[in-house]
């Protein structure tokens, strides 16, 4: 589950003022593209709307405060419920899950586009591809039988050798259901999408630029330093933008994994936390009308939450627009 | 700062394709040596053979010797990479890097060489715009992007980027083929510049640019197309356009063929 609204910049069109001629052809098309824009922006209004009508009604009795409460009591009297775990539990899995894959993600699209013979690129590509085919639910239980058992050796490391860094300090003992496994696995779940839309970036450098710098002398390093990496730089933030919209939404595997509590800790190894989507899936069936309200509300800022990621992101990728190498 | 080229036996090849074959010609230091020929006669893979460049092409390949001074370019023990920090490249289609500023740009040989101090390198990318002739034009906007320039300037940008870092020789691929008439006469201006430092090889497709800017000039022809290309003669330019020693020479020149 994903409200993400995509991020890839498409290529403005040549011209809007340009009128058809009036051929069939040009109408039947003008109008179904038009449309569909249409429907677009009144779906997502659509669901705004009702989300934000449900979710007033759920906080307007709420006896807690929304943002600051560490609990979820919707079907007590008064109810009491808030999202400060839920929104700790989001964000700090999904960091993980970025620090994690973004880097591996460039390195393996690089690998595809620019270092790995042909025989191999295609084959590889292939299989990263098919990483995303995986149902989530099939990770969840892949994380919860295999990932967190595997995980309590890394776990011992991290805090013997890492827990000076508040972080890494375990200080819970118990299995590995944490945030921590949580955002590893998040991180394997993005991989492909980043990976294939960066590959697709990488691959669409000039070669002209890429020459530019060999003939400076520059070793395939420093080709890839000067001419690759700069170019694609929007385009791998755009990746990553996706990769996020996923992590932050991803439901099922959270679910299946992590052993859900209301505490909010940086001891990222602790088991327990929580995140939006999985709070959501834990509680809907069971929940009266009004705790659906309630889960609704904390539904409303995960969505909110996406779109101020995507603005950051589309900020951070128009400040640079005149480098981007699109006006070359 | 100039050295000579001593070429010998040399053939290049894409894959089981030769492109060129047997080539042995001398070009002389601190003198511009144009390449002239039809489309496909290899005299861009033999000006890509002088700096190493062939053989990032995939399939590309190089049998032969090109001797800089004394030095095997491809001797056994010579790194390609070190062989285009010596001998530096202009291309025919203006390409500075777009994510980079004008500065950025003319710094990007120096930088990836580390030779020059930071406190020097806005002297050296002054120095190296100004005998580029774009200094005046762009001093006010160096932390611009230079995909910002027009092609001409763009190509002078390229000049100045390959010449910061000292190259021995300078290779020129058709370097004025995308730009209008004014922009191709300040490049030829530069070119006349220039080889008072450098060592300058040119390819061009446009005889008079030849004739105008070259000491000496070097014919290319192929048999058929499929077959490799060939060095016809390399003489003084004025005795190419004038009287070539070889009747295909003249053929071409006087517009017979090509």
């Amino acid at each position: 589950m994903s409200f993400t609204p995509t991020q890839i910049d498409t290529a403005p069109p040549v011209s809007r003022s340009e009128q058809s001629t009036g051929r069939a052809g040009d109408k039947i098309f003008s109008g179904l593209s038009k449309g569909s824009g249409i429907l677009l922006l009144v779906i997502m209004a659509s669901i705004a709307a009702f989300l934000t009508y449900r979710a007033v009604l759920a906080l307007s009795k709420n006896e807690g405060n929304f943002l600051t409460t560490f609990d979820w009591n919707a079907s007590a009297n008064p109810p009491v419920f808030g999202i400060a775990v839920l929104l700790f539990g989001t964000v700090v899995s999904s960091i993980i899950a970025m620090v994690i894959a973004v880097p591996v993600a460039v390195g393996i699209a690089l690998f595809i586009s620019h270092y790995a013979p042909r025989r191999l690129a295609g084959p590889l590509a292939y299989v990263v591809d098919l990483l995303a085919a995986v149902p989530s639910i099939i990770y969840g239980i892949w994380g919860a039988l295999f990932l967190v058992p595997q995980l309590g050796g890394l776990n011992l490391w991290l805090d013997e050798y890492f827990g000076w860094t508040y972080v890494f300090d375990k200080t819970q003992v118990g299995v590995a259901r944490s945030l921590f496994t949580v955002g590893i696995l998040l991180a394997i779940m993005i991989l492909p999408i980043v990976t294939s839309v960066s590959r697709e970036v990488f691959r669409q450098v000039p070669r002209m630029n890429e020459e530019a710098a060999l003939a400076l002398g520059a070793t395939r390093w420093e080709v890839v330093r000067m001419a690759v990496l700069p170019f694609g730089r929007s385009g791998v933030i755009s990746a990553s933008m996706l990769g996020l919209g996923r992590a932050l939404g991803e439901t099922m595997a959270v679910a299946t994994v992590l052993s859900p509590s209301f505490l909010i800790s940086l001891h990222v190894l602790n088991p327990g936390g929580g995140t939006f989507a999985q709070n959501i899936a834990a509680k809907f069936d069971e929940a009266n009308e009004f705790g659906r309200d309630a889960l609704i509300a904390s539904g409303l800022v995960l969505f909110l939450l996406t779109l101020l990621v995507n603005g950051a992101a589309r900020f951070i990728i128009a400040r640079h627009k005149e480098f981007s190498g699109a006006n070359a | 700062m100039a050295k000579r080229i001593d070429v010998s036996g040399l053939s290049a090849f894409y894959g089981n394709h030769k492109a060129i074959d047997d080539i042995s010609m001398t070009i002389e230091p601190r003198s511009v040596t144009a390449f002239i020929g039809p489309s496909g006669c290899g005299k861009s893979t033999f000006l890509r053979t002088l700096n190493r460049m062939h053989e990032v092409t995939p399939g590309g390949r190089v049998e032969g010797k090109v001797l800089l001074d004394d030095e095997n370019l491809y001797g056994a023990n010579v790194d390609p990479v070190a062989v285009r920090r010596t001998v530096g490249m202009v291309f025919q289609r203006p390409n500075p890097f777009p994510t980079m500023s004008i500065f950025d740009n003319v710094a990007a040989g120096l930088r990836l060489n580390g030779t020059v101090k930071k406190s020097e390198l806005g002297d050296v990318v002054e120095r190296s715009l100004k005998g580029a002739n774009l200094w005046n034009e762009v001093k006010d906007r160096l932390n611009k992007p230079g995909s910002g320039l027009s092609g001409g300037q763009q190509q002078r940008l390229c000049i100045a980027r390959a010449i910061a870092v000292e190259p021995q020789v300078l290779l020129m691929d058709e370097p004025c083929s995308a730009l209008d008439p004014i922009s191709t006469l300040a490049i030829e201006d530069l070119i006349g510049e220039l080889k008072e430092r450098f060592t300058i090889v040119i390819v061009t497709h446009n005889m008079q640019q030849a004739a105008r800017v070259s000491d000496r000039t070097a014919f290319f022809n192929l048999a058929a197309v499929g077959q490799p290309g060939k060095l016809i003669e390399i003489d003084e330019t004025e005795r190419i356009f004038s009287n070539p020693s070889v009747q295909a020479t003249e053929d071409y020149i006087s517009g017979r063929f090509g």
